[in-house]
C-alpha cells in the first residue's frame, strides 16, 4: 500500500459494479491471458478458473487453440481494446519467435538481460491517449479537476453546470474513494453523471476513465468533468486524456499549499482560487498564492471565484467556452481536412 | 506518491517482456528512478515485494538506479543541477528553470532464467 495515500488497487467500482483492472487467468494448457474488463465466456478446459461478472460477452474457444482470433500455446498474452472485442495484439506478438534470441527449448534456458526501456506509467498512458482520441473525435471539452478534499470542488461544479446546462451538453465523472453521494449531487442538477468508487486507490486511472467513458452518454461538442478524487499528490501524475487539468485552491486552507504540492500545480492549466466569499474571515493572502503557484508554473493562469456567491463566475465561464471553441476548432479543421482530400482524390 | 500503482505498473512491464521471453522466472528488475520524481525508493520496494508475491518476478531483487537532477534555465540558458524539482537558478535567481534530467520513472532491463 501507498504509504502516503494508502492507494492500492483492486477494489475499483462505477457505479457500485465491480472492474477487475486487468485480470488473469490461467488455462489447461497452462497459457495465461488478462482481460482488462468484465466479461462472461465459455471456456472448454479442464481446469477452473475465476472470472468477475459482465458487461458483455463474447464466445471463444481455447480447447486447443484453434478457431480463434489468436493462440495461446505460445503464453502470449493479449488484451481488448475499450470499444469492440477484436484483440489487440501488442508488438510482444509481432517480434515473437523472430530471431536467434528469441529461440529457446525447454530445460536450456539461462539467465540473461532483457532490455525494456520503457516508461512505468506507460499503460496508463496508452488508455490516456485512445480517451484523448475519442473525445477529440466528439469535440468534447474534457477537464480534470483536481484539489484537497473540502476546497468546494462538487459545488463548484453543481454551479457551473447549472450555469452551462442550458446551452452546451454536459457530463460529469465522479471519483470517489467511497459512496455515491457525489454523482446524486450532480444528478439533482439534470446532468448526466458517473459515480467511480476507488476503493483504496489514490486516484483515478485513464483505465477508468475509458470504461466510464463507454458508460456514460458522451456530450458531444460540450464539456466533460472529471472530478478526481480529493488528493493534490497522486492525480498529478495520471494523465486521465484530458484537455487540462484545473486545480482548485479555497482561500480556507494554507496560500503556501502550491509550494507544498508542486506536482499538482505544476501539471494544471488553470488554478481557481474558491471561496472568495470567506476572505474577510481568513488569513489568505490572494497574492501571495499566485506568486507561489506561479513560482512552481510560470505558465498558470488563475481565476478568483465564489462558488457560493457566483461572484467571479463570468470569467471561468468564459474561460470554459474559449477552451471548448478550441476544441470545436481543432475538430472542425480535423474534418475539413479529411474532405479536401477526399475531394481532392 | 502512489508507490503501489508504479510497482503495479512495473509488474506488468516485466511480466509482459518475461513471458514474451518464455522466462520460467525473474531474476533482477532495474530501475531508473530521476532523484526529480517525487518516488520514495523504500516505499516502491516495499509495494514491488508486495505485488511480486505469486508472480514470475517473485523473490527478484530489485535495483534502483538514481537520476540526478539537471534542469535549462529559460531566463539565462544556464544548465543547472538541480536538487529539487521546482528550484532556483543560481545563477540569475530565476525560478523558471525546465527540468531537463532527474523526472524519469523507467523500468531498464530484467534479467532472467
Amino acid at each position: 500500500m501507498c504509504t502516503t495515500c494508502g492507494c492500492a488497487s483492486g477494489e475499483t467500482r462505477i457505479e457500485g459494479q465491480a472492474v477487475g483492472h486487468e485480470h488473469e487467468h490461467q488455462h489447461g494448457d497452462g497459457t495465461r491471458h488478462s482481460h482488462p474488463h468484465d466479461h462472461e465466456h465459455e471456456h472448454g478446459h479442464g481446469t477452473a478458473h475465476e472470472h468477475h461478472h459482465h458487461g458483455h460477452d463474447h464466445g471463444h474457444s481455447h480447447g486447443d487453440g484453434q478457431g480463434h482470433w489468436h493462440q495461446h500455446e505460445d503464453g502470449t498474452w493479449h488484451s481488448h481494446s475499450h470499444d469492440d472485442q477484436a484483440h489487440a495484439h501488442g508488438e510482444a506478438d509481432l517480434d515473437y519467435g523472430s530471431g536467434a534470441a528469441r529461440a529457446h527449448a525447454p530445460g536450456l534456458s539461462q539467465a540473461r538481460m532483457v532490455q525494456i526501456e520503457q516508461d512505468i506509467l506507460a499503460k496508463n498512458n496508452q488508455y490516456a491517449a485512445a480517451n484523448r482520441q475519442r473525445l477529440a473525435e466528439t469535440a468534447i471539452l474534457a477537464l480534470n479537476l483536481v484539489s484537497s478534499p473540502g476546497s468546494g470542488k462538487t459545488t463548484l461544479l453543481t454551479r457551473t453546470l447549472e450555469a452551462l446546462k442550458a446551452e452546451l451538453p454536459l457530463a460529469v465523472i465522479e471519483g470517489d474513494q467511497e459512496t455515491a453521494f457525489d454523482a446524486e449531487r450532480i444528478r439533482a442538477t439534470g446532468v448526466p453523471a458517473l459515480q467511480i468508487n476507488t476503493g483504496k486507490g489514490c486516484h483515478l486511472d485513464a483505465h477508468m476513465v475509458g470504461h466510464a467513458l463507454e458508460k456514460l452518454p458522451l456530450p458531444e461538442g460540450g464539456v466533460l468533468f472529471i472530478e478526481n478524487v480529493g488528493n493534490l499528490v497522486c492525480p498529478a501524475a495520471f494523465d486521465l486524456g484530458e484537455a487540462a487539468k484545473v486545480a482548485i485552491l479555497s482561500v480556507t486552507e494554507g496560500a503556501d499549499k502550491p509550494l507544498k504540492y508542486p506536482d499538482m500545480f505544476h501539471a494544471a492549466r488553470l488554478m481557481l482560487i474558491n471561496k472568495t466569499d470567506l476572505l474577510p474571515y481568513v488569513q489568505f493572502d490572494v497574492d501571495q498564492a499566485i506568486a507561489y503557484a506561479r513560482r512552481v508554473n510560470p505558465r498558470l493562469e488563475v481565476l478568483t471565484l465564489s462558488a457560493t456567491t457566483g461572484e467571479g463566475f463570468d470569467a471561468w465561464l468564459d474561460w470554459l467556452r474559449q477552451r471548448l471553441a478550441e476544441v470545436k476548432g481543432a475538430r472542425i479543421r480535423q474534418l475539413e481536412a479529411e474532405l479536401a482530400k477526399l475531394k481532392g482524390a | 506518491m502512489h508507490e503501489m500503482s508504479l510497482a503495479e505498473g512495473v509488474l506488468q512491464l516485466v511480466e509482459d517482456t518475461a513471458r514474451r521471453e518464455g522466462a520460467r522466472r525473474v531474476k533482477t528488475v532495474v530501475l531508473e528512478i530521476g532523484t526529480l520524481a517525487s518516488v520514495e525508493v523504500e516505499a516502491l520496494r516495499f509495494c514491488f515485494d508486495a505485488v511480486t508475491r505469486g508472480s514470475l518476478a517473485e523473490g527478484a531483487a530489485l535495483e534502483i538506479h538514481p537520476v540526478q537532477g539537471a534542469g535549462w534555465c529559460l531566463p539565462c540558458g544556464a544548465t543547472i543541477p538541480l536538487e529539487e524539482r521546482y528550484g532556483i537558478c543560481p545563477r540569475c535567481g530565476s525560478c523558471q528553470v525546465q527540468p531537463t534530467a532527474g523526472t524519469e520513472m523507467r523500468v531498464k532491463e530484467i534479467e532472467i532464467d
